[in-house]
């Protein structure tokens, strides 16, 4: 049987399309206009909060893993009100929630953490408020979700219902 | 309860929809009669389909919060009439609506296609019922609209504070009526082919169903068209969203078809034209589908992205293009009688001259639509294609087109020559004259302007010509040509003459311009029963006049989800609509205001009324015939 030009041809450039959709799928979508360049984490060094050893941003962040890292502070009551998020980002698989007390008593703090419970696997204390600085926040509370050691979202201010669910799609 | 009603109602109607299938291929190859039972399960399939969205649509208005879907997109407090609409306003739900439309199109269809030859019509059900087991499937397996949740949530997430909105709560119906009529339309061209019955009859009766799609697309479109002119707050009307073109591509299609099934009416030509745009038509639905659900593109229209259905659609859509082609390739026998006696200048020749218009409009859009998807694959960069590529590539060729839209149905059939025709020339160089006194007194480029207002201004001339002199002959081709030239009309002058002025006012402040004095006189709070709302008052003085008008705009906080939406004011009249937005600037205590004069804005919506209307009488006319 002859084969035809023209339809194989069409066959051809249609396979291609479907391909280049198929991968198109695959690939993550994961950006939102104000961020589109993501940029790198910044590396740093920092006192752990419980054992007071240090801890590098190397060692923290892996590659192939979210991170939600979080600014808080006990003396600030907006922290208090998005407390119940970070809860309930605690139960979700696959991220780790990263803290970074800013600027606070480690009294205080502790107070905080068991008046409220505990939500971070980790704690990075920033006394003086360099780290924070060295992420260009603007102050507390601020959210930065982390993929493959770069800044996928930035939430400044407290986080909400909204917020929650637009980062649970992020990381699924 | 509806729920599990509406879920083992889905199931039986998968099962009714394979029953169809069995029957179906058992009639076509040994009896010579159309089976009765072939209609009894299609009634049934969509019996089923219809108790199952009404099992949602209850769901919805008891606020069953045991549905994962009601859950997701319903809440307590939000008004009846967004309860029902929440139905379609989520993925699970609009799904089962293209259901809905997929079996009543068929069950109709079946109906109405008495007097055609029995293996087409079984053929055609065939090729129906695989889409619509495809969608059974996809919608059982991915996106079941009657997930049960334990334990059963107090409250649901809420609606979309944007999507609560009239125009915008039916648009999905009337959308999809269009998008879905296409199917029918596709499956009959196949059978068509299969059964090598292209032929005038097979138009005549086919003609019917591009011109219920049609009219339903764009009254659809129309609709969506009118919500984001009302509820975005920009004061635009179209703005080349990808979701908005994966609209206007099938439209395009369809509109084209529309065209070649007339023509193939009188003369059996352009028969493969019909059936290429029948596929086209409906794989671009289907295509907008797999966009805008898959979450590839990024946009207001996207529900969830979820991978696995994306790839799910794509599949199936793929198939059903191969499937189509491969059918295309191997039966279409080409036109029965193979009189290729094209003049220049007859009917048929300028139709297919705007055919191969239509199809450049429909490649660029295309193009623009899934360029950034190709790129983002093979090469990571991430790029949006917005309005001036369009337009560009657009307005240009408009002018052509204007111009054989009007010359065009002035042509005879088979052959024409220009005697008696002193009028085309008379008609234009009145229009040429008109715009260049119009154009010269505007601040715009010239050349490009006047020649694109003249074409409009000559096919509206034209056409209000026809309406005197031919009354009722194809009068509903002479409304929808009318209705296009009116529409280029008042997009180019709404273009031309918007003014639009941002400024940052507190209350009792005033801001003047050359032409008009706003003033802000008041703001006032109220609570409504699922958002509170700011109203701003505003006093516009008109300078030239004197007259002064009041304007409301508001400003809505939504309790579930908290969103605050800016509702724009709109002051509407025959020549001129007043549009006013007014949002929170950081401090709270200033408002920035955004005041355009848009005018002639209306008469976009009229026009795209007198193009629908145009199907609408050939559709009735139809019926008066047979």
């Amino acid at each position: 049987m002859k084969v035809k030009f023209f339809p194989s041809f069409l066959f051809l450039i249609l396979i291609l399309i479907f391909l280049i959709f198929y991968k198109g799928l695959n690939k993550s979508n994961i950006y939102s206009p104000d961020n589109i360049i993501e940029k790198k984490i910044p590396s740093f060094s920092g006192k752990q909060f419980y054992n007071n050893l240090y801890i590098t941003s190397e060692e923290i962040f892996d590659e192939e893993k979210f991170y939600l890292m979080n600014i808080w502070a006990s003396w600030c009551v907006p922290c208090r009100e998005e407390h119940s998020f970070l809860m309930k980002f605690k139960k979700l698989d696959g991220l780790e929630i990263i803290g970074l007390n800013y600027k606070d008593k480690n009294e205080n703090a502790k107070t905080f953490l068991s008046e409220l419970k505990d939500p971070y696997d980790l704690i990075i204390v920033d006394r003086d408020g360099t780290i924070a600085i060295e992420w260009g926040a603007y102050g507390v509370p601020e959210t930065f979700l982390i993929y493959d050691k770069k800044i996928v979202k930035k939430v400044i201010g407290p986080l909400n219902d909204d917020l929650f669910f637009e980062i649970k799609d992020l990381i699924k | 309860m509806p729920s599990i009603i509406g879920f083992y109602s889905l199931i039986f109607g998968f099962f009714s929809s394979i029953i169809l299938i069995f029957f179906s291929i058992k009639d076509y190859k040994n009896s010579n009669s159309f089976d009765k039972k072939i209609l009894i399960f299609s009634f049934l399939q969509f019996l089923f389909v219809v108790i199952s969205f009404f099992g949602l649509i209850l769901s919805f208005v008891n606020s069953d919060f045991s549905n994962e879907t009601v859950f997701n997109h319903s809440h307590t407090t939000k008004p009846l009439f967004y309860k029902i609409s929440g139905t379609w306003g989520n993925h699970e739900g609009s799904l089962l609506l293209w259901l809905l439309v997929l079996t009543s199109f068929i069950y109709f269809f079946l109906i109405k296609s008495n007097n055609q030859p029995k293996k087409y019509r079984i053929l055609t059900l065939l090729f129906q019922e695989i889409i619509i087991i495809g969608f059974f499937i996809f919608l059982i397996k991915t996106s079941n609209p009657f997930n049960y949740i334990f334990p059963i949530p107090e409250e649901g997430l809420g609606l979309n504070p944007i999507l609560q909105d009239p125009a915008l709560a039916i648009h999905p119906p009337v959308l999809y009526l269009g998008y879905v009529g296409s199917s029918i339309i596709f499956s009959s061209a196949l059978a068509a082919t299969t059964e090598n019955y292209l032929s005038r009859e097979w138009a005549k009766h086919i003609k019917i169903w591009v011109l219920i799609s049609w009219i339903f697309l764009s009254l659809g479109i129309l609709l969506g068209s009118i919500w984001a002119y009302y509820e975005l707050g920009w004061g635009g009307f179209w703005f080349w969203d990808p979701v908005e073109n994966v609209s206007l591509m099938p439209w395009l299609a369809l509109t084209t078809l529309l065209h070649c099934i007339v023509v193939m009416e009188k003369k059996l030509i352009l028969s493969s034209w019909a059936v290429i745009l029948s596929i086209t038509a409906f794989t671009l639905s289907m295509c907008g589908t797999f966009l805008v659900r898959s979450g590839i593109l990024n946009s207001v229209h996207t529900f969830a992205s979820d991978p696995e259905r994306g790839v799910f659609i794509l599949i199936f859509l793929f198939f059903l293009i191969f499937l189509s082609l491969f059918i295309f390739f191997f039966f279409y026998k080409g036109d029965k009688k193979n009189t290729n006696s094209f003049f220049l200048l007859s009917k048929e020749t300028s139709i297919l001259v705007n055919n191969w218009f239509m199809m450049y409009f429909l490649s660029v859009i295309l193009v623009g639509t899934t360029y950034p998807i190709f790129l983002d694959v093979i090469s990571s960069q991430q790029i949006s294609v917005g309005p001036p590529f369009y337009h560009k590539l657009i307005i240009p060729f408009l002018i052509p087109f204007l111009i054989a839209m009007a010359i065009g149905p002035k042509l005879r059939w088979i052959k024409s020559g220009i005697e008696d025709k002193k009028y085309l020339i008379t008609l234009f160089l009145i229009s040429l004259i008109i715009t260049i006194l119009v154009v010269i007194n505007l601040d715009v480029k010239f050349l490009l302007n006047t020649v694109l207002i003249t074409s409009a201004l000559y096919l509206f001339f034209i056409t209000v010509r026809d309406f005197f002199i031919k009354k009722f002959s194809s009068f509903s081709q002479n409304i929808a040509h009318f209705g296009f030239s009116l529409l280029i009309l008042s997009i180019l002058f709404n273009n031309f003459l918007t003014t639009e002025t941002i400024v940052n006012l507190k209350v009792g402040e005033t801001h003047t311009t050359e032409k008009f004095k706003i003033k802000f006189e008041d703001v006032d709070q109220l609570s409504e029963k699922n958002y509170k709302v700011i109203i701003g008052k505003f006093n516009v003085e008109n300078k030239t006049d004197g007259r002064s008008d009041i304007l409301y705009p508001e400003l809505r906080i939504y309790n579930q989800p908290n969103i605050v939406t800016s509702e724009a004011y709109i002051k509407t009249n025959l020549f001129l609509d007043k549009f006013i937005t007014m949002n929170y600037v950081q401090n709270k205590e200033h408002f920035n205001i955004r005041y355009q004069t848009k005018p002639l804005m209306i008469w976009i919506w009229i026009s795209v009324v007198f193009i629908s209307l145009g199907g609408l009488t050939s559709l009735f006319k139809k019926k008066h015939e047979s």
